[in-house]
């Protein structure tokens, strides 16, 4: 199993590999804070920050939607068991498989095959965001609803309210933070994830990256990763004030 | 009629029977008290008469339709038509009285509407008077989360008062209120069911409660309905048998005096 891996952690302390390393690592310190990287690695967060929030917000739309549909804490039919349980079944079903099959391919996939359709930059990386968190979304949204208690929303349906309306009176009052954290963390996540696909070319902070790496910048690559976790306390941040809005 | 159920049976999925070949109808108006030990099939009768579960035999007609021979958009008018008071109110605990009580209304209200009164409460006037009926007016724009089960059951009661619907199921309506408060919210209901000629049905564990304030009385165990009488027609011999071998039959039972002429207390029913 390790041979097949190629695992050969020895190979680290070969004195040429520790070498080139240890100056790669040394490099670090100091970041690099030249005006010309600093130009440079603005247009590139604004970028990435750009690709993981339209990614994101498209991927909501895409979600939100498909999670409201697939949730079985809305179920009408299941009430009694009443008429078109048969059909409302098919459909949470085909929406759930859509779920599936939208993030069961990931990001990066489909970033390599929008970058050779719509060439290098960062539209393709909120393309593929878009699907696969999409899928991310509507699944856990549809699941976060359900653990919740669904009583409140059984009821008003029960009382022959609408799906929608049982959904806003019934189960976000309770669900709301959740969702909020939720998605905020996939944004987060998403920042990450833009960062990954700029290494096939979808622009952003990860383009930057991979050629300072390839360059073995050890300066330039500390100030991206300072950046980096800049936008994770920033998504923090914005998570804890999204929670205390909805408390 | 308001409602009629013929040769009633329901089989949960467990396996357990929780009605047995139950028939009993109601004209429009009626106030009809359900009582029995726990397990006895009151609440599934009430969920059976509320189209909210579809029972294994026999027929159901409800407010002149048949709810599970309607499609999906007739059911759901149908079910807008009826208003429950459950047990433990299924209200979300972070929304606010005011929406809580308006949510009544959310089966005759379009979504538009629905959405827009979760910001603006659009009718507040509506709230507050249902909630001053049952004492509750002052606790308007509070969240149910900071009420007491008690004050959380009353404003259950308060949003089927003010969805005002043609039959009004209430299932253990004031477990959870004291003996005063429970009197007069039984009341509220009573008044209600005269006011807009709404046919009442309401399980009660309280048989004084019962006595005092519904006409008729229908006495059940193990999924059977064991009398269907006028209230003054039910003598403590009856209950006696209704609740044998139930524990707290003591604690439950009024006393003979009552049992025998209930209808007296009733202080409007001459």
């Amino acid at each position: 199993m390790l041979a097949l891996s190629e695992f050969r952690p020895w190979a680290l302390f070969d004195g040429g590999n520790l070498a080139v390393i240890g100056g790669f690592l040394a490099g670090f310190f100091p970041p690099d804070g030249s005006p010309a990287f600093m130009a440079l690695l603005f247009k590139a967060t604004l970028e990435t920050l750009a690709m993981a929030t339209a990614g994101t917000a498209l991927a909501l739309l895409i979600g939100a939607p498909l999670g409201f549909v697939t949730t079985r804490a809305l179920s009408i039919s299941r009430i009694g068991p009443g008429p078109g349980r048969v059909q409302a079944g098919v459909v949470r079903q085909a929406a759930r498989w859509l779920l599936m099959v939208l993030r069961a391919i990931p990001e990066i996939v489909w970033a390599l095959l929008f970058v050779r359709a719509l060439g290098l930059g960062p539209a393709s990386g909120v393309l593929a965001l878009a699907i696969t968190y999409g899928g991310m979304l509507g699944k856990v949204y549809a699941e976060i609803l359900e653990s919740t208690d669904t009583r409140p929303a059984r009821a008003l349906l029960e009382g022959g309210s609408g799906r929608f309306a049982a959904l806003c009176y019934g189960l976000l009052p309770n669900t709301a933070q959740e969702l909020a954290s939720y998605t905020v963390y996939r944004w987060e996540c998403a920042v990450r994830a833009s960062v990954v696909m700029g290494f096939v070319g979808a622009g952003g902070l990860g383009q930057l990256m991979d050629q300072s790496m390839k360059m073995l910048n050890g300066g330039e690559a500390s100030s991206i990763l300072l950046v980096f976790l800049a936008l994770v306390l920033l998504a923090d941040l914005l998570s804890n004030a999204l929670r205390r809005l909805l408390a | 009629m308001s409602f009629h159920l013929d040769a009633i049976g329901v089989v949960h999925p467990n396996g357990h029977r929780a009605l047995n070949s139950v028939t009993l109808a109601a004209r429009d108006g009626e106030r009809i008290a359900v009582i029995g030990p726990s397990g006895a099939g009151k609440t599934t009768l009430l969920r059976v008469l509320g189209a909210a579960l579809r029972p294994t035999e026999g027929s159901v007609e409800v407010l002149g339709e048949k709810p599970w021979h309607l499609p999906a958009g007739a059911l759901k008018k149908l079910r807008a038509r009826i208003g429950t008071v459950h047990q433990s109110p299924p209200i979300a605990p972070r929304l606010r009285v005011v929406t809580a009580v308006l949510a009544g209304r959310l089966g005759q209200w379009s979504t538009l509407r629905a959405l827009g009164s979760l910001f603006h409460p659009s009718d507040i006037a509506g709230a507050h008077e249902a909630l001053a009926r049952l004492g509750m007016e002052d606790r308007l724009f509070d969240r149910c989360d900071r009420l007491s089960g008690g004050q959380l059951q009353r404003v259950g009661i308060a949003r089927v008062l003010y969805q005002r619907p043609a039959l009004l199921l209430a299932d253990e309506p004031v477990s959870a209120l004291d003996p005063t408060l429970s009197d007069a919210a039984a009341g509220r209901l009573v008044e209600q069911s005269e006011a807009t000629g709404s046919t009442l049905v309401a399980s009660l564990h309280a048989v004084d409660l019962a006595l005092r304030w519904f006409p008729r009385i229908v006495g059940m165990r193990n999924g059977q309905v064991v009398f269907d009488l006028p209230a003054a027609h039910v003598t403590a011999a009856m209950l006696d048998a209704l609740y044998a071998s139930e524990g707290g039959i003591a604690a439950q039972h009024p006393p003979p005096g009552a049992a025998m002429e209930p209808a007296f207390q009733r202080p409007d029913c001459p």
